[in-house]
C-alpha cells in the first residue's frame, strides 16, 4: 500500500510548484470552441456545488458549444451509483463528482479515472491560471497519486471549524477557547441542564462521529497510518482523543447526543441550546438564515482549538474527474476546468455554499468583499486552510473504518472504556484493511 | 350434396385426427411469457446470489471462488450476530403491538356510532403516508431537546426520554413508529373478519347472559383467529424486511443498537462493496424469512386442528 505520507505530499507540492515556475505562455487561451457540439453527462452529489453548476451551466455552453446534461443525486446514493457504473466499465457519465475522503484510494486502486496531468500542461486545453500550485496542499494531495500524477481536479473543501454562540459565552463570561483543554473547561461552565443549555454539541452517531473525532486525534499528534500502511487509530493519541471526546459529549452535551448527526447538532445549535459546535465549514448559511435559526448574528466562527501536539483542522473534500472509459475526454476536461474556475469558485464561496480549493479564489480581495456570510466565517475558512490536514486515512475500506471505530466511539458515550473499545474495533478492522489491500 | 359434404368433412376429421394425436392440445405457449419473466426476475437472481455467495467479490477487484468461507465468517461476525437479535426483537414487537391495538380498534370501529365513517378514514391515514417522509417527521419529534414528544411528556409530569438516541430505547421507539403506521392495516383486516361473522352466536350468548368480554373472548376471538393469522403473517414479513423507517431515523444507530440484518446487508453490499459476503447474508436472511413464514403456517394449521378438535 502506498500511503500518503508527509514526504510524498511535500514532494508532490514541490513538484507542482516547480511546474508552475517552468511556466506556460501566459497569453494563451485554450481552444474553447474545438469540441463544440459534443454532449456531456455529469453525475453530481446533491448540494450547493451541484446547484451552482446547474444554475450557470449555460455560460459554459455559450463558451464552448458543448451541451451538458447534469444529474444531482443524494450523496450516499450517488457514491453507490458511481462505483457500480465505473466497475461495470461503461459508465453513463463523462464527468464524475467524487468524495475524496471516502473514494480517493478506491478510485486510484481500481484505475477508474483518467490521468489529467498532460491535459493540464497543454495550453490548447487549459487556461493559464489553472496550475496545480494554485490548489491548497490538501487538495493537491487528494487529487494526485504518489507519483505526483493528477487524476482529478479539487473542487470544494470542507474544513472543520468551531462555531460558538457569542451571547451564551458572554453571559457566562467565557472566552473563546484557544486550546482543547480550554474548550472543555468552557463547555463545562456553559452547561446548565436545568436551563436546557449545553456547552458543546457534535456528532455522536456512529460513522458520522469520526469526522469530529479526527479533529481531536490530529491535535493530539495522531497519524492514521505508519510508513508501512498499518492503521494507528488505537494508539495512545487515539485513546487520549477518545477520552476528550467522551468527556465533552457525556458531561457537556445535550442528552441523546449518541444519536446525533450534523442535522440534530445543528438543530440544537440554531435553537441556542448549545454554545459550541465543531463541524464542517459549510453550515454558515442555515445558521445565518432568520427563517431557520434563532442565533442569527450571534454566531462566532473560528478554527478548531489547538491540542497538546499541534493545531490542525480535519479536512475533507470533493473533486471532479473524468472516467477512464470516457470517450470525450478533452471536452470533459474543459468542463472540469470550468467547474473549478475562478468565476464558479467565487459564486460558491460568496453564497457560503462551499469553499474552493484554489488559493487564488479565497485570497482574492474582490471575491472576499462579495461574500454574504460574516467576515469571521471567511477568515475561519482561510485560517483553517493553513492548518488543514486530511481528516480520514486514505485507504479503501474507509466506510468500514468509520463504522467500526465510530461504533467504538459511540459506545464510550454509554460509559465504555476508550482503550478497550478502540482495541476491540481494531481487532475487527485490521483484517478488513489487510484483505482490501491484498485484493 | 349432403353426402359430399359428409365425405369432405369426414376426410377433414380423419386428416386432423393423427395430427391431434401427435400434438396433444397444449397451452404451454401461453405460459412462456410468465415463465420467462419469473426465470429472469426471480429464479435467475436467486441462483446468481447463491453463486455470488461462494465468491470473494469486492467491487473494483476480480472475483475468486472461496467456497463456504463467506458463510463461515457469519457466526464470527459480531455485527451480524447482533443484527439477527435486533431483527427478531424488532419483528416480534412490530407484529405484536399492531395486532393487539389493531384488533381493539377493529372492535371499536365495528360498533355503530355517529361519525364512524369519518373516524375510520382518519384512522387509516398513517398507512397511506410515505415511510421515509414519516421517518423524517418522527426524527424531529424524537429530538430529546426540541422534539414534541418530550414536551408532551413534560405536560403530564414525566421525565424526558432519549427515544431513538439511546441504545436501550431505540428499538421500542422505532417500533412505535411502525405501530403507528401499520396498526390501521391490521384493523382493516380484522374489521373485515368481524363484519363477516354470523350474528346468531351473539344473540344466543346474550340470551345465556354472557358479558361483552365473554362474548369477545369466546366468540369473536376464536372466529377471527384466521384473520389474525393472516394479519400476523403480513406484518411479520413486512417487519422483518423493514428498512426505510430504521434507515431514515437512526441508520442503525446509536452505535449499532438498531442495526437489523437488512441494514447490515445494505452496508456490506453498497457501502463496503463486499458483494460475496453480502450475498451470503442475503441467503441466510432469505432462509430466516422462509423459516418464519413456515412457522406461522404450522401454527395456523395447528390452531385449525385444535378448533376442529373442540368442535367434535
Amino acid at each position: 500500500m502506498t500511503a500518503i505520507t508527509r514526504r510524498n505530499m511535500l514532494a508532490g507540492t514541490a513538484a507542482a510548484g516547480a511546474w508552475a515556475l517552468t511556466g506556460q505562455p501566459a497569453w494563451s487561451e485554450p481552444q474553447w470552441k474545438k469540441y463544440a457540439g459534443t454532449k456531456l453527462e455529469v453525475i453530481l452529489a446533491k448540494g450547493p456545488r451541484g446547484d451552482n453548476l446547474q444554475k450557470n451551466i449555460k455560460e459554459f455552453t455559450a463558451l464552448t458549444g458543448i451541451e451538458v446534461e447534469s444529474e444531482q443525486i443524494p450523496e450516499q446514493q450517488q457514491r453507490q451509483k458511481v462505483v457500480i457504473e465505473l466497475s461495470s466499465g461503461k459508465p453513463s457519465f463523462d464527468v464524475v463528482h467524487l468524495s475524496y475522503h471516502v473514494q480517493k484510494r478506491q478510485f486510484e486502486k481500481a484505475g477508474w479515472l483518467t490521468d489529467v496531468t498532460d491535459f493540464m500542461k497543454d495550453p490548447n486545453l487549459t487556461a493559464p491560471d489553472l496550475v496545480p500550485g494554485d490548489f491548497s496542499a490538501a487538495g493537491l494531495t487528494y487529487a494526485s497519486n504518489d507519483k505526483a500524477r493528477m487524476f482529478s481536479l479539487p473542487w470544494s473543501v470542507d474544513y472543520f471549524i468551531l462555531y460558538y454562540n457569542k451571547e451564551l459565552l458572554a453571559k457566562k463570561g467565557v472566552e473563546v477557547p484557544k486550546t482543547l483543554d480550554e474548550m472543555v473547561v468552557a463547555a463545562q461552565k456553559l452547561t446548565d441542564p436545568k436551563d436546557g443549555t449545553f456547552g458543546f454539541v457534535g456528532r455522536g452517531l456512529r460513522n458520522a462521529n469520526m469526522t469530529l473525532w479526527t479533529n481531536f486525534f490530529l491535535n493530539y499528534g495522531g497519524e492514521f497510518l505508519d510508513a508501512k500502511g498499518n492503521i494507528q487509530t488505537d494508539g495512545p493519541e487515539a485513546i487520549e482523543a477518545t477520552k476528550l471526546y467522551q468527556k465533552l459529549l457525556t458531561t457537556c452535551a445535550p442528552p441523546g447526543v449518541a444519536g446525533f448527526n450534523w442535522m440534530e447538532s445543528m438543530a440544537s445549535f440554531t435553537q441556542g441550546r448549545s454554545a459550541m459546535w465543531i463541524d464542517g465549514v459549510g453550515w454558515a448559511p442555515p445558521l445565518e438564515d432568520p427563517n431557520a435559526s434563532r442565533v442569527v448574528g450571534k454566531v462566532g466562527y473560528t478554527v478548531v482549538p489547538a491540542g497538546p501536539k499541534g493545531q490542525y483542522s480535519a479536512t475533507y473534500g470533493d473533486g471532479v474527474g473524468i472516467p477512464a472509459a470516457c470517450k470525450n475526454k478533452e471536452a470533459a476536461w474543459l468542463l472540469c476546468q470550468w467547474m473549478v474556475s475562478k468565476a464558479q469558485g467565487a459564486r460558491l464561496v460568496q453564497a457560503g455554499g462551499g469553499v474552493p480549493f484554489r488559493n487564488s479564489v479565497l485570497g482574492d480581495a474582490e471575491i472576499q468583499s462579495g461574500v454574504k456570510m460574516p467576515k469571521e466565517w471567511l477568515q475561519s475558512a482561510i485560517d483553517s486552510g493553513k492548518i488543514s490536514k486530511l481528516g480520514l486515512p486514505v485507504i479503501i475500506p474507509v466506510a468500514e473504518f468509520r463504522d467500526l471505530v465510530g461504533a467504538a466511539l459511540t459506545a464510550t458515550l454509554s460509559g465504555a472504556d476508550p482503550a478497550t473499545e478502540l482495541k476491540k474495533a481494531h481487532e475487527q478492522f485490521r483484517p478488513i484493511l489487510e484483505r482490501s489491500e491484498k485484493a | 350434396m349432403s353426402t359430399i359434404v359428409e365425405q369432405v368433412s369426414g376426410a377433414a376429421s380423419e386428416a386432423a385426427a393423427p395430427e391431434r394425436a401427435l400434438r396433444p392440445p397444449s397451452y404451454w405457449p401461453f405460459v412462456v411469457p410468465a415463465l420467462v419473466t419469473v426465470l429472469a426476475v426471480i429464479i435467475f437472481p436467486w441462483l446468481f446470489t447463491i453463486w455470488m455467495s461462494f465468491q470473494e467479490w469486492k467491487v473494483g477487484s476480480p472475483t475468486a471462488f472461496v467456497g463456504l468461507s463467506n458463510y463461515l465468517r457469519l457466526p464470527a461476525d459480531p455485527r451480524f450476530v447482533e443484527s439477527v437479535g435486533h431483527t427478531l426483537s424488532y419483528t416480534a414487537l412490530s407484529v405484536l403491538l399492531p395486532l393487539v391495538l389493531g384488533t381493539l380498534a377493529a372492535v371499536v370501529f365495528h360498533a355503530r356510532f355517529p361519525g364512524r365513517g369519518l373516524l375510520r378514514a382518519l384512522f387509516i391515514m398513517p398507512m397511506m403516508a410515505t415511510p421515509v417522509a414519516i421517518a423524517l417527521v418522527w426524527t424531529m419529534m424524537f429530538h430529546p431537546q426540541l422534539g414534541i414528544l418530550n414536551y408532551l411528556l413534560s405536560l403530564v409530569g414525566l421525565p424526558p426520554q432519549l427515544w431513538v438516541f439511546h441504545p436501550g430505547t431505540v428499538i421500542p421507539s422505532l417500533v412505535l413508529v411502525e405501530t403507528w403506521q401499520w396498526t390501521p392495516l391490521v384493523m382493516l383486516i380484522v374489521l373485515g373478519g368481524i363484519a363477516s361473522l354470523p350474528t346468531e352466536p351473539y344473540e344466543s350468548a346474550q340470551i345465556d347472559g354472557a358479558s361483552t368480554w365473554q362474548m369477545f373472548r369466546y366468540i369473536t376471538l376464536p372466529l377471527i383467529m384466521p384473520f389474525l393469522f393472516i394479519a400476523a403473517m403480513i406484518r411479520a414479513i413486512d417487519a422483518i424486511k423493514s428498512f426505510d423507517i430504521i434507515f431514515a431515523i437512526t441508520q442503525g444507530g446509536p452505535g449499532s443498537a438498531s442495526e437489523t440484518i437488512n441494514l447490515y446487508l445494505y452496508s456490506v453490499a453498497f457501502v463496503y462493496y463486499d458483494l460475496g459476503y453480502a450475498s451470503a447474508i442475503a441467503v441466510v436472511f432469505f432462509a430466516l424469512i422462509v423459516a418464519l413464514t413456515a412457522l406461522l403456517l404450522v401454527l395456523r394449521r395447528r390452531a385449525q386442528w385444535n378448533a376442529l378438535g373442540t368442535d367434535t
